[in-house]
């Protein structure tokens, strides 16, 4: 068995010295212990690194739009940061119309026991589009694909960004934008008769379904279609 | 109640005035008791309301008195799909094909509220507002979720429907799409206008905005 395969210890990185860790007491809503990561960040992006807060004991940077893809490849390969986990990206938007949206990746450096959130502004008017960071973690995929779905952001670079809570051709919008309706745009009749004339079979890749060595057994009305690369609808 | 002894119904009872025969509504009784009492569900379970109707499979509520222990996975050996919980908008071509795919004769429940109705709290753009808008629902059993007892009073209740089916009336299991031609037939637009005014419209939103 190869190294790779070996468990990575949570905290082995920081040396014999350094307490075990213990739940946090009296943690402050603003301020205390910055992750020091940020600083390195400062020092090694300077002018992309906008701002840093601390809240609830967890280190907020907010980063520059365009830039954000280098960042977390830097941070996930330093040898001092290897932040190797990224747990969550999503998006934030607020009720104030004025406040940009902001997108937020969370990231873990399981070796060093840390934890860094980015966040990036995309104001009002500006086109929502930030990029992906599908080639470090290929688990931000499908986290990538759902804040496309839910907020119409663009994550450049994702190879195959699509819907991925609601189905292909859903007209409606972006359900979580705060100018989506409750019950959607169109009428429960309407929104009935959309989804009827969809295809409930054909909602996946073959790649998704990972039957490509059943090709050949799958019916043959069934290959034609999936041969031809049709993928929704009917 | 529980005293006084109950009378059997069996549903399809002798009418001399009628043009059936003894012997057709004696063969209605003997082929309506072996379908309500061998009842195959198909699970459709999609929420907590699943798990109550786990519990009523399970050994302390018994489905099996019913003759419901077997669980037809494949709906084309079903004969009753009880939907147990929300249906999302997602998969509602999923179970309109799967009530397609089973055979005649065939019934539903729509077990809990969400089913039923879409529930109130989950009346967004992602949820079904109650499978009776997708497909024909039998038995509707209240509740958030519905105890075992709950469910199988239902089932108790479809099984009275069952019993009362007469061979003779062949229009129970007609199968019609909606027909545009028809004088029965509304038009989305029309039900959407008549259902506005309760509270079902999508101009209503939370938020105000």
């Amino acid at each position: 068995m190869s190294d790779t395969f070996l468990p990575v210890l949570a905290g082995y990185a920081e040396g014999n010295d350094v307490a075990s860790p213990s739940t946090p007491r009296n943690v402050p809503y603003h301020g205390g212990p910055t992750n020091p990561s940020a600083e390195a960040l400062r020092a090694q992006f300077g002018d992309a690194i906008h701002r840093v807060d601390v809240v609830w004991g967890e280190t907020t940077v907010y980063v520059e739009r365009g830039r954000v893809a280098e960042i977390v490849r830097w941070l996930h390969d330093d040898p001092q940061q290897r932040y190797d986990y990224c747990s969550d990206i999503t998006a934030v938007e607020f009720r104030d119309l004025e406040r940009p949206i902001e997108v937020v990746w969370h990231l873990r450096s399981i070796p060093f026991r840390r934890f860094i959130r980015l966040k990036t502004l995309l104001f009002k008017g500006e086109p929502l589009v930030v990029p992906s960071v599908y080639d470090i973690f290929r688990g931000a995929d499908w986290l990538e694909r759902e804040c496309y779905d839910m907020f119409g952001i663009r994550f450049e670079g994702h190879p195959d960004l699509r819907r991925l809570l609601m189905w292909e051709q859903y007209k409606e919008g972006y359900p979580l934008r705060k100018d989506f309706p409750l019950r959607g745009r169109f009428s429960r009749s309407e929104q009935l008769r959309q989804i009827l004339a969809q295809n409930p079979e054909a909602k996946y890749s073959m790649e998704e379904l990972s039957v490509l060595e059943a090709f050949d057994e799958l019916p043959s009305e069934m290959r034609q279609r999936l041969g031809k690369g049709e993928r929704v609808g009917e | 109640m529980g005293l006084d002894t109950r009378r059997v119904e069996t549903g399809v009872e002798m009418n001399p005035s009628s043009q059936e025969s003894w012997v057709t509504t004696r063969l209605d009784f003997l082929v309506n008791w072996g379908r309500a009492n061998s009842l195959w569900p198909m699970p459709f379970g999609t929420a907590c309301c699943a798990i109550e109707f786990m519990a009523t499979a399970a050994s302390k509520f018994d489905l099996a008195r019913f003759g419901m222990e077997r669980m037809s996975f494949s709906p084309r050996q079903a004969d009753v799909l009880i939907c147990a919980g929300r249906v999302p908008f997602k998969l509602a071509p999923v179970i309109r094909r799967i009530w397609q795919q089973m055979p005649q004769p065939k019934w539903s429940i729509a077990m809990g509220a969400c089913a039923s109705t879409g529930n109130g709290i989950f009346d967004n753009y992602a949820v079904v507002q109650g499978i009776d808008t997708i497909i024909p629902v039998d038995v509707y059993v209240p509740g958030c979720p519905p105890r075992p007892e709950g469910l199988m009073y239902g089932i108790m209740m479809l099984q009275k429907k069952v019993m009362s089916e007469r061979m003779a009336d062949k229009s129970l299991r007609n199968e019609m799409e909606p027909d545009p031609k028809s004088q029965l037939y509304i038009p989305p637009a029309l039900i959407d206008q008549v259902s506005e005014n309760f509270g079902n419209s999508v101009h209503q939103t939370r938020s105000g905005l």
